[in-house]
């Protein structure tokens, strides 16, 4: 409980940061616009209505986005990073312009005609009319408008985390796939809490507005929260050196900081702490760039915004290098390698497991089918249903498996990886798309169902060093010696201790006894 | 003062708002604009301030083309008050008042000087702190004039000032329109519906009609010799009105 109060503070103060400046400059966006086209049904339809469709795009998918329009443009043509605060400001900053645009539109339309006629009869400028009439009576309307927006920017933000901006996000996703409900809760807490203090102090000073009193109280209220927000909780955090915070600065030519990323599942979170503990233990620390999204990690080492992080060698081999099924495990590895080291990018070779992805169905319902392997279930399919994550049915692995085996499965079933388990367990699914190094496959009584024609390809777990790192001896002396020493039967132990119900451990205390199970030879 | 010479407007191609008006308004004169809604007589005065540009024709305010003159520099010279008032409601009465002077960049103590006078010639000498919103409908229209006359204005343009007011307070507010037209020497332009205010109030009636200037003359001239039916017929209805007045109050 401590560790989480403890770790809250830098989280709390970038997720601020991030809401803040997106408010900012969505208003610094939707004000100009709206006095533009407020007078202009013409414009002002086409414009609402594009702010609209923004809207509707969903927040994640917005973020994700993102990162793909700033990768591809080389940074929006200025070198922007799309990794991170970028893609997660613009994002927001999108998100927020729809409610801002549409009160401020609705109260500048809403001021009384005959006090706009009275003004330009009294000899008003246009910027005079905007400034004395137009503004200050549309004012309320306005801030409600920031309060709508405000409310939902804090939200939306949790989302940023896995374009890799630290933000309250880091607790909420964390706490959900490692069914850690205390961190969960903590980051739905606190934003929620973010939300409605800032709500109140807008609210304060719409209410000053409306009430024609100088808002200064009320914005001084702001200020003095933005500046403990920003200033003083990271110090406050910066006590806990195993705060998640990913250094703004670039370290120089001797490597003392190291930059990790992890994505969005239990055993990155026990491998990442696995890495931070060795190079703790070697003298460089490290900050952890926590619930990445999986093209995103890799596109953050390739672009140098972290340094290292655990990859599979399939993932590698399916999505970046569109190959396709039938190369054997050794082969995979090799040519996986070879393609990393032509991008600067080196492997420290297999951690000694395989996190493949393959069917796994309750004991009880292999022996009833007689299935051993997925050949097996070809002719009973149709009366079955599949359950799989996120990405399983969009995949070629899935293409492959169904292609190879003939399996036409009655129904399908997308689930969280953190729920997939529990949806076999309770007869929701009846095969699950399982990871092979989960440790619920064994604690839930599943059995994994053999791929004699090799339709999936191989999953060796690596760690991948960026080109800053790539060449330190000291990193390579602190990591090199983890390869071939996580056996799959640790790995599903570890992945056990964090995500079973009760008794669990935290993945730093997962990766300290994986270590010392693993009995990994001292390098440095 | 004032010269419209064949001025015309149209808002869409055989509408026409105003068609063909000539006029000329002297220094110190009290015309009222009489007609109905749709005639015209508010775009006619509207042209003065240049709030609507005419089409056709051209008009001189105190021997310049407004054409000419810069719109917003014009309306600050000329006093304008409209039906509704239109205070700005998050301002004070006195921060009201002082509108035109603060658009003209007078020195505070030059506007605070100004407002106290204004403020005691409309007869509401306490009432500088408060907001619109407080005030009666009366009083607004009250710190509606004393706000157009803030500047010093030689020329006064209303717009049905008194249509919204209850009987009473309009006849009280007549007197003191035309008591300080008199006392400052302006020209006044005001527009109104009213057969009676326009007859009682103003040494000149403009009588506009579906866009065109019927006639223009004192009350006598027009009762006397009505240029056409639709100014005898009006003027029929206000005899018609007198004598009904008259068995009533008899």
């Amino acid at each position: 409980m401590n560790e989480l109060v403890r770790g809250l503070p830098p989280l709390l103060a970038a997720h601020t940061e991030l809401v803040l400046i997106a408010l900012i400059a969505a208003c610094a966006l939707s004000l100009p616009l709206a006095i533009a086209v407020a007078g202009r049904p013409r414009l002002a339809l086409p414009v609402v209505a594009i702010a609209g469709v923004i809207q509707t795009i969903p927040g994640l998918a917005l973020l994700a986005l993102m990162v793909a329009i700033i990768a591809g443009t080389g940074g929006l043509g200025v070198h922007l990073s799309p990794f991170g605060f970028p893609p997660a400001v613009i994002a927001l900053t999108l998100y927020a312009i729809l409610p801002i645009l549409r009160n401020a539109i609705t109260g500048l339309r809403g001021v009384d005609p005959a006090v706009v006629e009275a003004a330009r009869g009294l000899g008003m400028t246009q910027g005079q009319l905007l400034r004395f009439v137009q503004l200050p009576l549309a004012a309320p309307v306005i801030a409600a408008g920031v309060r709508t927006a405000t409310v939902w920017t804090v939200g939306a933000a949790t989302l940023a985390t896995p374009v890799g901006q630290i933000c309250l996000g880091n607790y909420i996703f964390t706490g959900l796939q490692t069914r850690n409900w205390g961190m969960l809760l903590a980051g739905v807490i606190a934003a929620a809490g973010l939300a409605i203090v800032l709500d109140l102090v807008l609210g304060a000073i719409e209410h000053a507005l409306a009430q024609r009193e100088r808002p200064w109280a009320a914005g001084g209220v702001l200020v003095a929260l933005v500046v403990l927000v920003l200033a003083v909780l990271p110090r406050l955090g910066a006590a806990d050196s195993s705060a998640p915070v990913v250094a703004a600065h670039r370290a120089t030519a001797k490597i003392t900081h190291l930059r990790i990323g992890a994505k969005t599942f239990t055993e990155q979170y026990i491998l990442v702490e696995v890495i931070r503990q060795r190079l703790a233990t070697a003298g460089i620390a490290a900050d952890v760039a926590q619930s990445l999204g999986s093209t995103v990690v890799f596109d953050a080492l390739e672009g140098g915004q972290i340094d290292a992080y655990v990859e599979y060698s399939g993932t590698l081999w399916v999505n970046e290098m569109k190959r396709t099924s039938g190369t054997p495990r050794w082969r995979v590895l090799v040519e996986v390698e070879a393609w990393l080291a032509r991008r600067g990018i080196r492997s420290l070779g297999s951690l000694g497991f395989e996190n493949a992805y393959a069917l796994a169905l309750p004991r009880t319902t292999a022996e009833r089918l007689h299935a051993k392997q997925l050949g097996d279930l070809a002719a009973h399919a149709p009366e079955l249903a599949l359950g799989g994550d996120y990405e399983w049915f969009g995949r070629g692995e899935w293409a492959s498996v169904r292609a190879a085996y003939d399996l036409h499965f009655g129904r399908t079933a997308t689930f969280d990886p953190s729920l997939l388990y529990d949806a076999v367990a309770r007869g929701e699914v009846d095969v699950i798309a399982a990871f092979s190094s989960d440790g619920r496959i064994a604690a839930n009584d599943l059995v994994t169902l053999a791929d004699p024609l090799a339709a999936l390809p191989p999953y060796d777990a690596m760690i991948l060093l960026g080109a800053r790192v790539a060449d330190d001896p000291v990193v390579a002396c602190a990591l090199a010696p983890l390869a071939g020493t996580i056996s799959v039967e640790l790995m599903r132990q570890a992945n056990l201790m964090v995500d079973r119900a009760d008794d669990k451990a935290t993945p730093a205390a997962a990766a300290a006894w994986l270590l010392r199970a693993a009995h990994v030879p001292d390098g440095c | 003062m004032i010269e419209f010479a064949d001025v015309s407007k149209r808002f869409a191609p055989e509408t026409w708002a105003v068609r063909h008006v000539s006029l000329e308004i002297a220094a110190g004169e009290f015309v009222a604009v009489l007609g109905e809604s749709g005639s015209g007589k508010t775009t006619l005065v509207k042209m003065v301030n240049r709030l609507v540009d005419a089409d056709e024709g051209t008009l001189l305010v105190a021997g310049q083309d407004v054409r000419a003159s810069d719109a917003v520099q014009l309306r600050r010279t000329i006093g304008y008050v409209i039906q509704q008032v239109g205070l700005l409601p998050h301002l004070t009465i006195a921060d009201n008042i002082a509108m035109v002077p603060t658009l003209l960049g007078w020195t505070e103590r030059a506007k605070a000087a100004r407002v106290v006078e204004l403020l005691a010639l409309i007869g509401l000498p306490d009432l500088g702190a408060r907001f619109p919103d407080q005030l009666s409908g009366g009083q607004r229209q009250r710190i509606g004039l004393a706000r157009a006359l803030a500047a010093r204005p030689r020329l006064m343009l209303l717009d049905e000032p008194f249509g919204a007011l209850d009987p009473i307070t309009r006849v009280a507010l007549q007197g003191e329109l035309r008591k300080i037209h008199d006392e400052l020497a302006l020209t006044t332009v005001m527009v109104t519906h009213d057969l009676v205010e326009a007859l009682t109030l103003a040494d000149r009636i403009a009588v506009m009609y579906r866009g065109e200037l019927r006639q223009v003359g004192t009350a006598a001239e027009l009762v006397a010799q009505p240029a056409d039916d639709y100014v005898a017929k009006l003027m029929g209805m206000a005899k018609h009105q007198a004598a009904q007045l008259a068995g009533v109050t008899a």
